[in-house]
């Protein structure tokens, strides 16, 4: 929230450089991008790094709940700990919200498509109704999942007839004849909830592609696969960059989804951290875990977007 | 694909395009001969580029048929064809640059070695030095040339332009316009240029259709467009002309007799294009000549009304003078700025004279303003154009 509430007002501040003619004119004006800057600087400084840096240092200190922790001496092997403790929900929330982040890109780029290219007057109807949910909370939305995939429902009796369950528990994914409780409900959760934050990205790229350029790949003799292989998807690469980031990232550290519809040993790592900081009042640890994990998103995100190579696109 | 042995004449045979609540083009036929730089000229809206578009396979037509040399390319996907676009935004790949837009129809052909090839046509369109830059790096006439080059290189049966130089200024249109005519030329392939323009139509083509409101109006080369108009849209459009309310009055040999307002002009019978009596008598402004009336001069055989000039303007090369008749009609005069007469001032009372070959009749019962309107508006024109 800090990071965004910085970036908007960075981007105004740029043109409004004085004009050359004035340049020799007032003070005021060369300050005035460091004014524009400052409410945002601010926030990011009261809201960011200093919860950042209590944060880290927290990660550092040692003691129980009953005596309180102090930074006397800094143990760095609280870290350590955790990742030997940890390691396994760290990996199981970074799966799961890899499978999330594909399943709602598989989901969200023709559903992006239709409102882009295809729906005409509907387009607006479509948009509003990608981010309705939104209208609803968060919790209630994924409360609701569990009643659609509960053990006697609807869906489940439909999966089990077709045998659906079976091929999913055999690669692990549900457990017997339930979903519910099971890593498929927690990615299926994951999905839904960060679906609009996939869609709307791509449908902003894909918008902005002019339907000129795919008639003319066809005048140079692109089939419609062509068409879309070497035209439409490499010009709406940095909606599925700015899509896929915006669902990996809030997904990987998600929690509500896990404890609403996983199993109690399913844990993400967010469950942990949560567990760490509001019921076993394990401070230290619970600081690594978030620390560690805000690290690895970052480089993890780093990577992909070197890897997208977005500075190429337009 | 494309090459001597295959193609052949781009024929349109009675095709008619019809959106939901209009007739972009109406039964029409026509034959581009294999080789020629063929202009279709007209306003936004005649179904120009609606044409172009079912030629290049992005629209279907409503009816009616295309073919290139004997195939029949009605309902052959865009990509099937032997036919290339420069679009009107050129519509060139923002993502790829320079050389790899250019080498895109060939890849897509599966040819394995394109570099030759596209280094080839960017020399051939002046761009070599630019061949990894991004579109967006380059100017308008220069990205122009990147979108015949990209369109060009497949050595297509028929190159389509529609409006290509629409977003250059004048100094740079003219440039291109010799440039396109040279490549034309150097290339031999079939090009059809569509284009509000009329200059560039003229300046371009060998042969140019003028179209209105989806069909066409007269079809022919240049010089025989403008000489020999058979329609007010065509004498207005193409060009300038003075139209005068007139009534055929008998023969004379070659030539038809008329009266104008009770004075008799004459014209000869290749250019009446009226059944009735009533015609519009059309002259060119360029072909009256105007001298003052006092001279005693003799008009030999030339058609002659008098008037008074209500505006002399100096444009340099020529002077530009607005004439009102006797009765009340105001013609237009362009005189060559040769021997000025000093005395041609507003107000002064002239007699204008021309060759009755320079006269052309027109059937009355048509606008007489047809087209008049439509010079010279901007390019941007709707996709259905």
């Amino acid at each position: 929230m800090s990071a965004a509430a910085a970036i908007p007002d960075a981007l105004e501040a740029g043109p409004h450089e004085p004009p050359p003619a004035a340049a020799g004119g007032s003070l005021g004006r060369r300050w005035t991008p460091y004014l524009l800057l400052l409410p945002g600087l601010l926030w990011l400084g009261v809201f960011f790094l200093a919860p950042m840096v209590s944060l880290f240092s927290t990660s550092l200190q040692t003691g129980s709940p009953e005596q309180g922790y102090s930074l006397n001496p800094p143990r760095f092997a609280n870290y350590t700990d955790v990742w030997g403790q940890y390691g396994e929900q760290f990996l199981r929330s970074f799966v799961y919200a890899g499978i999330a982040t594909v399943a709602a890109l598989a989901i969200s780029y023709p559903l992006a498509y239709t409102i882009a290219f295809k729906a005409g007057r509907w387009r607006n109807i479509l948009l509003v109704l990608v981010i309705a949910p939104f209208f609803t909370s968060f919790l209630i939305r994924t409360l609701a999942w569990k009643t659609i995939l509960s053990d006697n429902g609807f869906v489940v009796g439909l999966m089990n007839t077709l045998h659906i369950t079976d091929v999913l528990a055999f690669v692990g994914l549900t457990d017997g004849e339930r979903v519910l409780a099971t890593p498929l409900a927690v990615v299926t959760g994951l999905t839904y909830n960060f679906l609009p934050f996939m869609t709307l990205p791509l449908f902003a790229s894909l918008e902005r592609i002019d339907p000129r350029l795919i008639e003319a790949a066809h005048d140079l003799f692109a089939s419609p696969f062509t068409a879309f292989r070497k035209v439409t998807w490499p010009l709406s690469l940095p909606g599925v960059v700015a899509g896929t980031l915006l669902t990996f990232i809030p997904a990987a550290g998600d929690y509500i989804n896990q404890s609403l519809l996983g199993r109690v040993g399913d844990a993400m790592v967010g469950n942990v951290i949560d567990s760490k900081f509001l019921r076993v009042l394990d401070y230290p640890a619970a600081a690594a875990l978030s620390f560690t994990l805000m690290v690895s998103i970052v480089v993890l995100v780093a990577l992909y977007v070197r890897r997208a190579g977005t500075e190429e696109l337009v | 694909m494309a090459g001597p042995a295959v193609g052949g004449d781009l024929r349109i045979l009675g095709v008619t395009k019809r959106f939901v609540d209009f007739v972009a083009v109406d039964d029409l036929t026509l034959t581009v001969p294999k080789g020629s730089f063929f202009a279709l000229l007209g306003p936004s809206g005649c179904g120009k580029t609606t044409t172009l578009r079912m030629v290049a396979g992005l629209e279907e037509p409503t009816e009616g048929s295309i073919f290139i040399g004997d195939e029949d390319i009605t309902w052959a996907k865009p990509y099937r064809r032997p036919v290339n676009t420069v679009f009107q935004s050129y519509a060139l790949f923002p993502h790829l640059d320079i050389f790899e837009n250019v080498a895109f129809g060939l890849r897509r052909r599966g040819v394995k070695d394109v570099k030759p090839q596209v280094e080839d046509m960017l020399e051939l369109v002046e761009l070599g030095q630019y061949a990894r830059r991004k579109p967006t790096q380059l100017s308008g006439g220069q990205q122009q040339r990147v979108a015949v080059a990209r369109a060009l290189i497949n050595r297509p049966d028929v190159l389509l332009l529609d409006e290509p130089l629409g977003a250059l200024d004048l100094k740079l249109r003219r440039q291109m316009q010799l440039e396109l005519k040279r490549i034309q030329t150097e290339v031999g392939i079939t090009f059809v240029h569509v284009t509000h323009d009329q200059e560039e139509a003229m300046t371009m083509a060998d042969t140019i259709a003028v179209m209105n409101a989806g069909r066409i109006e007269q079809m022919g080369p240049p010089t025989e467009l403008y000489e020999n108009p058979r329609t007010t849209f065509v004498a207005n459009f193409l060009g300038q002309s003075n139209l005068l309310t007139g009534r055929v009055t008998g023969r004379s040999g070659d030539d038809v007799l008329a009266e104008v307002e009770g004075r008799r002009v004459a014209f000869p019978t290749s250019r009446l294009h009226a059944t009735g009596e009533a015609v519009h008598i059309g002259v060119r402004p360029e072909k009256i000549q105007i001298s003052f009336a006092d001279d005693t001069a003799s008009f030999d055989g030339h058609n002659v009304v008098d008037g008074v000039i209500l505006d002399a303007s100096f444009i340099g090369v020529s002077m530009q003078y607005v004439v009102r008749l006797p009765w009340g009609q105001e013609v237009a005069v362009f005189a060559q700025n040769i021997r000025r007469d000093d005395r041609l001032v507003d107000g002064a009372a002239v007699h204008l004279h021309w060759d009755p070959a320079h006269t052309f009749a027109l059937d009355a019962s048509q606008d007489a303003d047809a087209g008049a309107a439509l010079v010279g508006e901007p390019a941007a024109e709707p996709a259905v154009g």
